[in-house]
């Protein structure tokens, strides 16, 4: 019997080794899996590259593995915010390596690595500081910039519901970066809400099928409440 | 003259949405002009963290924060309204299924270059999100932004000397003192505030703007 369930998010994220890259689901806070997040920093390994949209807000999450020293390189769009003090701290301190791509960009360069693509050409940033130094492609009269896909040995996403298949349904504007990312790396964790039994998601609603998700993580939403 | 304030800056950028447009409000200054979109006008308001049909704020104490909007604050979903994740929702713009964006904007060219990320002071942490995807995505880019900074300069000028966000995008600025239309050929007045009249709108700009009689008081 197939059962991608894990017990714990400590035995989900126990081979996520020094020197790994690894995606992280969620805009801001929502979709962002603390407790997956919580167990990486446990384990006390470094040298990481994160891909998330963000450098990390407040105390929780990505900014708690920039707090810690875990983090070698983000990938991201859009490090600065209000509360995103770790990371500003580390940056200044030249502590951390920062790959800025714009929002749209990182969305086609994971989707692309998940997708089996070599490159993407993209009209995002053409012309502008972030496609300096890349190859521009005129294709029907439009200028386009070749982007490389973006992958990773691990994919840590929150997802509503799974099950033991690894089956997936996302809850409202937490999805954003989760079912991109599941595809992209080698190992994905999703950490859901609840485990059901299989075929009690709707097989016509589940947002990404089970091939694309290794673990599954049962962990009770502490700070949100769910609706029904 | 009656320079326009914000709300009347958003009020007059509403007046251009019509009914059945799929569009994008950016992060700041563009977000109030939702609040001058007629209830009974059916527009499709789209957030680039996976959202379309957003509505308006919750109730305080009734927010969901999985359910928010690109600047992080608490939304709701109309009646009709849909989640997708983010690759989908970029394909909504780079494949021009998106009418209309409204941005903010550090600087405009009259050429309809934009720049609007970053400020280019070697200390400044850069930050783009969704900007550049917005800026050459949508079908038309609007800017909406005062004409002159805090010291009296132009934020419309020849050439951007801020970095830029996207090339040739923008189609018209919306301003406290005037409209334009931009394009291969430069910036034209649509409309102007009430007391201003284009000689001293050029003097103030200290571009070469054309301009026809028609154009009207904003």
């Amino acid at each position: 019997m197939i059962d991608k369930a894990i017990d714990g998010a400590a035995a989900a994220v126990a081979d996520i080794h020094d020197g790994a890259s690894v995606m992280i689901g969620g805009f801001g806070t929502a979709g962002m899996p603390d407790e997956l997040i919580d167990a990486l920093i446990a384990r006390g390994v470094g040298d990481l590259t994160i891909i998330n949209n963000n450098a990390g807000n407040g105390e929780h999450g990505v900014a708690a593995l920039i707090r810690e020293g875990r983090v070698h390189k983000i990938v991201c769009s859009f490090p600065r915010q209000s509360d995103s003090h770790h990371f500003d701290a580390a940056y200044r301190a030249g502590k951390i390596e920062l790959e800025l791509v714009p929002q749209g960009n990182l969305a086609a360069r994971i989707q692309a690595a998940g997708s089996g693509l070599g490159a993407i050409f993209t009209p995002t940033g053409y012309g502008t500081l972030l496609a300096e130094g890349k190859e521009v492609r005129e294709i029907d009269g439009k200028y386009y910039v070749l982007e490389y896909p973006i992958q990773a040995d691990f994919a840590l996403i929150k997802a509503h519901k799974g099950d033991r298949w690894g089956n997936l349904v996302f809850r409202k504007t937490a999805r954003n970066f989760g079912p991109i990312m599941a595809m992209a790396a080698k190992t994905t964790i999703a950490q859901v809400s609840a485990i059901v039994p299989l075929g009690e998601i709707d097989p016509e609603v589940v947002v990404t099928p089970g091939i694309f998700v290794q673990r599954v993580v049962a962990i009770a939403p502490a700070q949100i409440a769910v609706a029904a | 003259m009656n320079r326009l304030n914000r709300d009347q800056m958003a009020a007059r950028v509403a007046r251009d949405i019509p009914e059945g447009a799929y569009v994008n409000l950016g992060i700041g200054l563009p977000t109030k002009v939702a609040n001058y979109l007629p209830a009974e006008r059916e527009i499709f308001m789209q957030s680039e963290n996976g959202l379309l049909g957003m509505g308006p704020a919750p109730a305080p104490g009734e927010e969901d924060w999985e359910l928010i909007n690109a600047g992080k604050q608490a939304v709701t979903l109309l009646t009709g309204g849909c989640f997708f994740h983010h690759a989908d929702s970029f394909a909504m713009m780079r494949g021009g299924h998106l009418d209309i964006c409204v941005l903010g904007a550090f600087q405009v060219s009259v050429h309809g270059d934009l720049a609007n990320w970053h400020t280019g002071e070697p200390d400044a942490i850069p930050a783009v999100g969704g900007a550049m995807d917005l800026a050459i995505g949508a079908k038309q880019t609007f800017v909406m932004m005062e004409l002159l900074t805090k010291q009296g300069e132009s934020k419309l000028v020849e050439n951007c000397t801020y970095p830029l966000t996207g090339l040739g995008c923008v189609s018209r600025v919306y301003t406290d003192l005037a409209v334009f239309d931009l394009g291969p050929s430069g910036a034209r007045v649509v409309e102007m505030v009430e007391g201003l009249d284009i000689e001293e709108l050029r003097r103030i700009t200290g571009l070469d703007l054309a301009f026809t009689k028609a154009a009207e008081p904003v």
